[in-house]
């Protein structure tokens, strides 16, 4: 029984690595088509890298990321403590509204989105699809995420600190700001780890709301797959890989070490 | 000090902290919800603007048996995807849980679906083709070459592997904390290995079963990319009528009443399971 599950493990973990090892192997192959190995090659980063506007998709996929992370991650956390803290009326309405990015598949939060701009354009004559509506895309499935991470994080708080807190004369954002932050802070970085993540990641609510300018790495790397199988593609796709492996290693460690 | 909080104190706090965020999911949520509600009762004017007359014609229209054959594929797809991860993601669940190095392999399983989404869609594209590894390897036994792109086939592997953590790591949260002495305890009343596993293993482990069910199936029926890349116009699901209605055909009044009917599927599984659940259910989706 322990040996079938072993084998079972094995099989799935093979399967989730050998697209990701073909991928890497052929971007240093040196036949532009198929798998035979013909000998090994940087010619496919060269011409990544002499490829002007790949840096410049880098840049707006950085830019979305770092712009929307920053503004769910300040939304979302005040939202958390509003929600966990406060009674108001309405409460209840916008816990079931946080589901909806969530829940809704990506392809009906986008056109829900260009509806939302096309209306706002034909009324008030702005935003036009840009950089800028990619953002604001970005910023409204990751407030969701976060506001939920940042959530649960803040009901396994105990109340008695902050009660504590205010007992000691500590006022209102006194208490916020030295005891309640620092202790959901796990919650509000996991959250805005999460919210980058899903930033660079994203396609589909990128593929409504982008105008022309506003094209990231998952939109290059889709028009060109678009075109046919490509060794730059193999070789952007093995250097994103790199990336996410790296930095999901540093979080691991960094996790590892708090324990 | 709270016990001096005036209502316009309190009043403040709650515009402080709820007020940007909860404009904002007004603004970008509910709003465009409505719209896709709105918009699925007009008409395509003659430049693919929305217009009048008002009317139920769109949802008329989706009874034609192209669209319903769509919607079955759709929903063939999602739950023949969340058979697949279950299958794959059930026990591997718990050979994690149960292995000393339990980090690491989350870690590895984590890895791959850190990978941009396209890439990894990309791939199976690359593995697939008909010069692709798997005929590669099928010819060294003399097999093939077979078509495996662009096909159901392709369209279902990529989508289970795309989604298959979702599977798994609600699973591993449910097994992680289950009751082992539950198991000890059905062995010692006679119970045989599978017997003991129906009644003290399986129920534990549900919610972690229902949450995975759901995360999967729902994407696994709405997304369009893995369609259109490894199905390449021959495997055609609700998510690709929806971006076609809003690209090249420029019917937005069709493509809402689609994306309405989506999310009308959406909101029944979701239905299903908070039945299931109970209302604490939603949150363990998170």
């Amino acid at each position: 029984m322990k040996r079938l599950l072993s084998l079972h493990a094995l099989l799935v973990y093979l399967f989730l690595y050998l697209p990701i090892l073909v991928i890497v192997a052929l971007s240093f192959n040196e036949s532009r088509r198929g798998v035979r190995f013909t000998g090994f090659t940087l010619d496919w980063y060269r011409a990544l890298f002499q490829d002007p506007r790949v840096l410049e998709y880098f840049l707006n996929t950085l830019t979305v990321a770092f712009v929307s992370t920053l503004v769910a991650t300040l939304l979302g956390t005040l939202l958390a403590v509003g929600l966990v803290r406060y009674r108001f009326p309405g409460k209840g309405f916008f816990r079931y509204l946080l589901y909806v990015p969530v829940v809704v598949p990506d392809v009906v939060m986008g056109v829900s989105l260009l509806l939302l701009f096309a209306l706002a354009r034909e009324l008030l004559g702005f935003p036009r699809l840009s950089l800028l509506t990619v953002i604001l895309g970005h910023i409204t499935f990751q407030v969701a995420f976060v506001t939920l991470v940042v959530r649960s994080r803040l009901l396994l708080l105990d109340p008695a600190l902050e009660e504590a807190a205010r007992d000691l004369g500590a006022r209102g954002w006194q208490t916020f700001w030295h005891v309640t932050l620092p202790l959901a802070w796990p919650g509000v970085a996991a959250g805005a780890l999460l919210a980058l993540t899903l930033s660079l990641d994203d396609f589909v609510v990128t593929f409504f709301t982008a105008g022309p300018g506003a094209t990231t790495l998952p939109l290059y790397i889709y028009s060109s797959v678009k075109l046919g199988v490509s060794p730059k593609v193999h070789a952007l796709s093995t250097l994103i890989i790199g990336l996410s492996a790296f930095f999901l290693a540093l979080g691991y460690a960094v996790s590892r070490r708090r324990v | 000090m709270n016990e001096a909080a005036t209502p316009w104190q309190r009043f403040l706090r709650v515009l402080v902290t709820v007020g940007p965020g909860g404009t904002w999911l007004l603004l970008f949520v509910l709003i465009p919800t409505l719209l896709v509600l709105l918009a699925s009762f007009l008409t395509r004017g003659p430049y693919g603007e929305l217009t009048g007359p008002w009317g139920l014609h769109n949802y008329v229209r989706l009874v034609q048996p192209v669209y319903l054959e769509a919607f079955a594929q759709s929903l063939l797809v999602g739950v023949l995807a969340t058979l697949l991860s279950a299958l794959m993601g059930y026990p591997l669940a718990f050979y994690i849980a149960r292995h000393p190095r339990r980090d690491l392999l989350l870690f590895l399983l984590l890895l791959p679906f850190l990978t941009n989404f396209l890439i990894r869609v990309y791939a199976w594209l690359v593995l697939l083709q008909r010069e692709g590894l798997v005929n590669a390897f099928l010819g060294a036994f003399g097999l093939g070459p077979f078509t495996f792109y662009p096909s159901f086939f392709a369209v279902l592997l990529a989508t289970v592997y795309t989604f298959l953590p979702f599977f798994v790591l609600p699973v591993y949260a449910s097994v992680e904390r289950l009751d082992w002495q539950l198991l000890e305890a059905a062995y010692d009343l006679g119970a045989k290995p599978f017997r003991a596993f129906l009644h003290a293993v399986l129920p534990q482990t549900y919610p972690g079963l229902f949450a995975g069910s759901v995360l999967v199936f729902i994407p696994a029926m709405g997304t369009f990319v893995v369609a259109d890349l490894l199905g390449a116009g021959r495997v055609v699901l609700i998510g690709n009528l929806i971006q076609q209605q809003f690209g090249l055909t420029r019917d937005w009044a069709f493509g809402a009443a689609l994306s309405v009917f989506l999310m009308g599927f959406v909101l029944l599984a979701l239905y299903l399971y908070a039945r299931l659940r109970g209302e604490r259910g939603l949150d363990e989706l998170v």
